[in-house]
């Protein structure tokens, strides 16, 4: 593929922030996002005043039903009498947020930027899902009254049947992550299960089982990005934002194979040309892909290319993605053990790796010396890929 | 610091229901419109761009690879291969059901497997919920079973389903 790219600015992130992930916060999405975005500053050093740009991450409108996110997350990020924008791709916000975030900088517009990703799930009555039937195709579609979680039972079904894997592989993911997020503070669903507890968990839509998927939840996550000179005089560990990468694929997911993230790929592979990886499955010392389902995560380590297409299972069994392991996946508990408040997810996993390459993320710390991280979420129709490289 | 509610706190508080009179009248365009006629006769039709060879099911009048129109109709077969199905257990609010509904989608003929992309469709499938838990209906070729003549309106509920044949 080809990218033409002219980057102005080295780019730094400085400073993050997270509020708990849980259900049902009492918090309104406002006073949310100035959590996060108090907590960022304060870590970053720096005062709202310093701040040229606020960029806004928040899925769409409907999943919280509040319309006008951008506008209405405004002042809670910090964002009164200043450049704002909000960006939304669905499930990949968040990692769109840091992205859209380091463009404002590394173009040479702004020095100092904050970053904000907020989404409160758990006010939908009688559930979220009833809201998400709003993003399939009115005619083509919403006649044969599907739930959000067919597709993605479809998406699994699929890469189970093309390369032969079984639920018990791939509910050692969820095993996984909820054990890592037993370390992280902020988590909402730590726990120690076995394969059993997955296999034996309610029956969605097979071949999706609760175990297998993230749970509803509230929370906010922000990052400050500065451009180099900015960063160098703030903090002696600035993360580097190495490479971007995002890309959408059509909306017909029904006449594609679901058995391969292309767009991931596509978005992977821009960020990899950006960041000079040529062999990422060496160069990548830490990882957080998107995990809203167990699968997920695997079907996204193959998409880039950490793994060769349908033998991710075969690597999680060996150890290779545990925390101690060549290419640690996950190490905060991911969206399954932390929780899955939409586009502050998404930057959860920023701002986890981000974490890890500073050297601050306490319990969650991975043993080895980790130096090239890389975050990664998808959204929409399993149509938007989002991919971010940081290096210390 | 961010306070989550149980539930039954939750239940102290006052709930402000709003239902909105919502309506939508939609528009199908060009390729849907000949596409939704053309399950009154009982055919699917796609659109074929004659510079890459795609063919678009569900029809399309540009080829979003070539940015160029597409160049004319053909019809399919009502005939595929399921590339996926799955059994739902839950309805779209999430409350349980007895019979689960089976959904996947079907890669119509003519076509290949080893596209990439290909005319699909996404629809319910008549088997088993035994069938989609072994996962021997993946790889099944199927066929549409359409409402009699009659009952058809121009809508996707115009096929009933796709059965094994
Ligand atoms: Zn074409």
């Amino acid at each position: 593929m080809k990218v033409n790219l002219y980057l102005n600015k080295r780019v730094a992130i400085i400073g993050a922030g997270l509020t708990l992930f849980r259900r049902r916060l009492l918090e309104t999405p406002q006073e949310i996002a100035w959590e996060a975005a108090s907590k960022a500053l304060e870590e970053a050093g720096l005062e709202l005043k310093d701040i040229d740009c606020v960029v806004i991450g928040s899925a769409p409108d409907a999943f919280d039903g509040v319309h006008l996110k951008g506008e209405y997350l405004s002042h809670g990020s910090g964002g009164i009498r200043k450049p704002v924008s909000r960006v939304y791709v669905g499930g990949a916000t968040g990692v769109m947020t840091a992205i859209a975030g380091w463009y404002h900088v590394a173009s040479g517009l702004c020095q100092k930027v904050l970053a904000v990703a907020e989404e409160k799930m758990s006010p939908a009555r009688p559930h979220p899902q009833s809201v998400f039937k709003y993003i399939w195709d009115p005619i083509l579609e919403k006649p044969l009254n599907p739930n959000l979680i067919w597709i993605f039972a479809m998406e699994m079904h699929r890469y189970m049947s093309k390369y032969g894997i079984k639920k018990e592989e791939i509910a050692l993911v969820s095993v996984k992550n909820k054990r890592n997020a037993l370390n992280n503070p902020y988590a909402q669903l730590g726990a120690n299960i076995t394969v059993d507890d997955v296999l034996n968990s309610e029956v969605l839509v097979w071949p999706v089982q609760l175990l297998d998927v993230s749970p509803v939840s509230d929370g906010g996550a922000a990052i400050v990005l500065a451009s180099e000179d900015v960063a160098r005089r703030y903090t002696d560990t600035p993360v580097w934002v190495e490479g971007v990468g995002w890309t959408l694929d059509n909306t017909e997911w029904p006449a594609r194979d679901l058995s391969y993230a292309r767009y991931v790929e596509f978005a992977a592979r821009m960020a990899y040309k950006i960041a000079g990886i040529e062999r990422p499955n060496k160069e990548i010392d830490v990882v957080e892909p998107y995990d809203p389902f167990d699968y997920k995560e695997l079907h996204h380590l193959e998409a880039l290319q950490l793994a060769k297409r349908g033998e991710a299972p075969t690597l999680l069994k060996e150890g290779v993605f545990d925390i101690d392991g060549d290419i640690p996946s996950s190490p905060s508990g991911g969206l399954l053990g932390v929780g899955n408040p939409i586009a502050a997810a998404g930057l959860m996993k920023v701002i986890s790796i981000y974490w890890q390459l500073k050297g601050t993320a306490g319990k969650m710390q991975v043993k080895r010396p980790v130096h090239t991280g890389l975050a990664q979420a998808w959204g929409d129709l399993m149509q938007a890929g989002t991919v971010i490289v940081l290096r210390n | 610091m961010v306070t989550p509610l149980k539930e039954n706190e939750l239940k102290e508080h006052v709930i402000i229901s709003y239902k909105p009179n919502a309506k939508y009248a939609y528009t199908a365009g060009q390729a849907q419109s000949k596409y939704l006629m053309g399950f009154k006769e009982g055919k699917i039709y796609g659109r074929k761009c004659n510079k890459c060879g795609k063919i678009y099911v569900p029809p399309r009048m540009y080829c979003d690879e070539c940015f160029r129109p597409t160049d004319e109709w053909i019809e399919v077969k009502d005939e595929g291969i399921v590339m996926t199905a799955v059994a739902s257990f839950i309805s779209w609010t999430r409350e349980r059901l007895k019979e689960p509904e089976i959904v996947g989608v079907i890669r119509l003929l003519p076509s290949n497997d080893r596209d990439f992309v290909y005319p699909g469709i996404f629809h319910r499938i008549c088997t088993t919920y035994e069938e989609v838990k072994n996962m021997n209906i993946i790889g099944k070729k199927v066929k549409a079973i359409w409402r009699s003549k009659e009952e058809r309106k121009g809508s996707i509920e115009d096929i009933q389903c796709f059965k094994v044949i």
